[in-house]
């Protein structure tokens, strides 16, 4: 452990920008909630009605979670279910970052070299992004308090992001020890990730109309870090069980340490073939693109399959209330609210596909700063056809993911309302509806790659925009000025909703003009830029 | 066309950087170059150029006769690259990357392959992320000699081989006679060993460009002698530095064209015996690194270097 102090240093030195960045924004955000709820529903009555309202939105209980309360601190910790997936994806990729990453990349032999002992580097790792979600957890309670909400329900709910940060961290740390690449060990604790969110979906959903399946919410770690219910019942003892659970991991992942070479994984490398059958820029983009775009298929399936199959149940809720049935028969009845819960769900994916377009297109400016692309752009390669190899794949990646998603939901869908055929198209057309969206985010990506590629990650701040859209949007009063920011703004609610042309044209002529924007640049630059 | 690279004036600037400050190049076709400099001189800068990766701000610059940033494509076929830090993708195996490489430069000699990776002593089937540096090196240069290509770009190809590899390197290198060699080098010996001639650049410019005969006629012989008598006249010959002389030992430099006239003057006081260094390109090279950026020092001669 010698040296863990020096090395915490280094990395809050490396990650000066990033990580207050994260810590602020994840803890302002919940405290907006705070005025855009309370200015929306004033009175004790109109928060009574909106959340009974959404707590029998399967829409939105899979999104946020289950709601227990109508008080504004239970609303507004409510509205913010989603944050700790946010939480938990950077503990993961903070974590990785500074422990397999730094391996992978030979740095980390030459700290070993130095008087650092042997886990230095998972420790601090730990140590800083752990730290960094406590203070992003604190800075959310004292917000919250600050705007007059109960002490303790600001302290369970801070504590709930910030444990949210820890149990993510030691998964992190434990999947880096597991693979000798930093690429499969993110996917794999992505996956984690991934699988936590859709228990806690599908537990949740199906708890709302006391389905078999609620218990299914308490193998993920996000139906723990929620069942501090916060506002609500404040279950503190809930973060021991977490912090418990995270020192779990942590001992798994120094014992998995301590067991393997530094620089290896637990699993030998296999030998390669001798002689190689790649031969031109698009085999080789494949090659590196295979994984990451079976991993995206195979996550979009699944949330396919769970989203698919909640729907049915979306429509039994229209239960005995008169009032709810009014308004229920407004929003087009039993199938006008499935249509609208898949119409929400498949516009989740749209978003999420946003990140593997953007992840995809980044590949090209890794393979930049690794080096990788000087030897191929020193052959017979021209810089657009090296370029068209990973734009491809950030194009039709998605489209793959969306249609394999659309497919899933729309094959499950209809076996249970029996109408396989009659569910699989327009769910097909509801997937394929949102690619204009998402060929934004590639473009922009592409711009930035072409013209400035040191900032070319930016292009995940274009994301953040979407995201924050889409989670402060729907419903909190924002200007619409604010929301016609994103792109999915722009799309048509499929299933269900109306196909006006003009805007997918305009949102395709964009997209176009943005990607050759930044083909031309890569072509003009200097190569590495 | 008698010049497979014809380098003039060439600027290029990073910010304020000035990485290439009128830089002048001229690689014979067939001849194997030396390209030398001191760490940060520019040399991988220029390559960089040469292969049309980043543009140049000013100056004339032609490859094969063509223009390397605008016909990049098209010479590619015809030149192969060693980068000076290789890294490849970790998780294909070398066999693979060696040939992806060569497909992309337009073909491959399959033999020459098998043949190189024998000499290499490289196991083709090892993960990339698995080889060190040097057997990294090795995947490139087997990639780049088994290329049917007319020019080889090498840009410190040695500097992670040991000894015996080394020796293999100049081996295919001297094998290579017909194809035209621009090798980036930091290792004199081999520079001496295998180039026709070389230019040495600083900071950006070039200082000294030639045969390597050539160049050693540049450079000093020293000397060191036991005489049966005084010396006389050695200390007022123009060519002559450094001159150490204690009880009939003397001890000088020697510039190449005043040799004949220090001997001369050696032989009339009577030689006992005499040890001669011939000159070296290390030499030559140290009076031009050890004088980057310091106009005001003086080597042991008294002469100001620059």
């Amino acid at each position: 452990m010698t040296g863990t102090w020096q090395l915490v240093r280094l990395i809050l030195r490396r990650d000066r920008v990033i990580m207050p960045l994260w810590v602020v924004v994840l803890a302002v955000v919940p405290m907006s909630y705070v005025a855009s709820i309370d200015g929306l529903f004033p009175t004790a009555a109109e928060k009574a009605q909106y959340a009974t309202t959404s707590a029998t939105n399967a829409g939105f209980v899979a999104l946020y979670g289950q709601l227990f309360g109508s008080s504004i601190g239970e609303l507004v910790a409510w509205r913010a279910g989603f944050i700790p997936v946010v939480v938990g994806l950077i503990a993961i990729l903070t974590v990785i970052r500074h422990t397999r990453t730094e391996e992978e990349a030979g740095r980390r032999e030459l700290l070993g070299s130095a008087v650092v002992g042997r886990h230095a580097g998972l420790a601090s790792a730990l140590i800083a992004t752990c730290a960094a979600s406590l203070v992003m957890g604190l800075l959310l309670a004292a917000g919250m308090s600050g705007q007059h909400l109960p002490g303790t329900g600001s302290l369970a709910f801070g504590l709930e992001l910030a444990a949210t940060g820890w149990v993510f961290a030691g998964i992190g740390a434990v999947a880096a020890q597991l693979t000798d690449g930093a690429g499969a060990a993110r996917g794999i604790a992505m996956t984690v990730l991934g699988v936590s969110y859709v228990l806690r979906v599908v537990g949740d959903v199906s708890g709302m109309t006391d389905g078999p399946l609620s218990w299914v919410t308490g193998l993920s770690p996000i139906g723990w870090v929620q069942a501090i219910r916060p506002y609500g019942d404040d279950r503190l003892w809930l973060v021991l069980v977490v912090l418990a659970a995270t020192a779990a991991l942590v001992a798994a992942a120094v014992v998995l340490s301590g067991r393997r070479d530094v620089g290896a994984g637990l699993l030998p490398p296999r030998p390669g073939p001798a002689v190689g059958a790649l031969g031109s820029p698009f085999a080789l983009a494949w090659r590196l693109h295979r994984g990451l775009l079976a991993a995206w298929t195979g996550g979009f399936v699944a949330l396919g399959v769970v989203f698919g199959y909640l729907a049915e149940g979306v429509g039994d809720l229209v239960g005995d209330n008169q009032a709810m049935k009014d308004v229920f028969a407004r929003l087009g009845g039993a199938q006008g609210l499935i249509d609208s819960y898949l119409a929400g769900t498949v516009g989740l994916l749209g978003i999420i596909a946003g990140a593997y377009a953007i992840q995809a297109m980044l590949r090209a400016r890794a393979e930049e700063t690794a080096g990788h692309a000087e030897p191929v752009l020193a052959t017979a390669t021209g810089r657009l056809r090296w370029l068209a190899s990973h734009l491809l794949f950030a194009l039709l990646g998605p489209a793959v993911a969306l249609l394999a998603a659309g497919l899933a939901m729309g094959i499950t869908h209809g076996m249970n309302v029996h109408d396989v055929g009659g569910e699989v198209p327009p769910l097909l057309a509801g997937a394929v509806i949102q690619l204009p969206a998402v060929w934004i985010l590639s473009a922009v990506a592409v711009l930035l790659f072409g013209l400035l590629p040191r900032f070319a990650a930016v292009a995940w701040a274009a994301l953040a925009v979407c995201v924050l859209v889409g989670l402060v949007g729907q419903g909190l009063g924002v200007d619409q000025w604010v929301l016609d920011v994103s792109p999915f703004t722009h799309l048509p609610k499929l299933p269900g909703g109306q196909v006006t042309a003009l805007p997918l044209v305009l949102l395709m002529v964009v997209a176009v003009g943005v990607t050759v924007a930044g083909l031309t640049g890569f072509r003009r630059r200097d190569v590495p830029g | 066309m008698t010049d497979a690279i014809s380098v003039a004036g060439l600027v290029k600037t990073f910010g304020r950087t000035r990485a290439l400050d009128g830089l002048d190049l001229s690689v014979r076709t067939g001849e194997v170059h030396g390209f030398l400099g001191p760490n940060g001189a520019g040399k991988s800068t220029a390559i960089r150029v040469l292969l049309g990766l980043i543009r140049a701000d000013a100056g004339s610059v032609r490859l094969l006769g063509g223009d390397p940033w605008a016909d990049a494509v098209e010479l590619h076929r015809r030149l192969a690259y060693v980068p000076g830090d290789v890294t490849l993708w970790p998780n294909l195996s070398g066999g693979e990357v060696i040939d992806l490489l060569g497909r992309l430069r337009g073909g491959l000699d399959k033999t020459r392959r098998d043949e190189l990776l024998e000499r290499f002593d490289l196991d083709p089937r090892k993960k990339a992320r698995t080889y060190s540096k040097g057997n990294r090196q090795k995947v490139a240069l087997v990639a780049a000699f088994a290329s049917n290509v007319e020019l080889l770009l090498l840009d410190e190809p040695t500097s992670g081989l040991d000894p015996l590899m080394e020796e293999v390197f100049r081996e295919v290198v001297r094998e290579e006679r017909g194809r035209t060699v621009l090798l980036s080098s930091h290792i004199l010996a081999e520079v001496e060993a295998l180039c026709d001639r070389v230019t040495i650049i600083r900071e950006g410019r070039t200082v000294e460009t030639g045969s390597l005969a050539g160049l050693r006629h540049l450079t000093r012989t020293s000397i060191e002698a036991d005489l049966a008598g005084p010396a006389n006249g050695l200390a007022d010959l123009p060519g002559v530095h450094a001159l150490l002389v204690r009880d009939g030992h003397v001890k000088f430099d020697v510039d190449t064209p005043a040799l004949e006239e220090a001997l001369r003057a050696l032989t009339s006081a009577g030689v006992r015996s005499l040890v001669s260094q011939p000159p070296t390109l290390e030499e030559l090279f140290l009076r031009h690194y050890t004088g980057a950026g310091a106009t005001r020092r003086t080597d042991p001669a008294g002469e100001v270097t620059r």
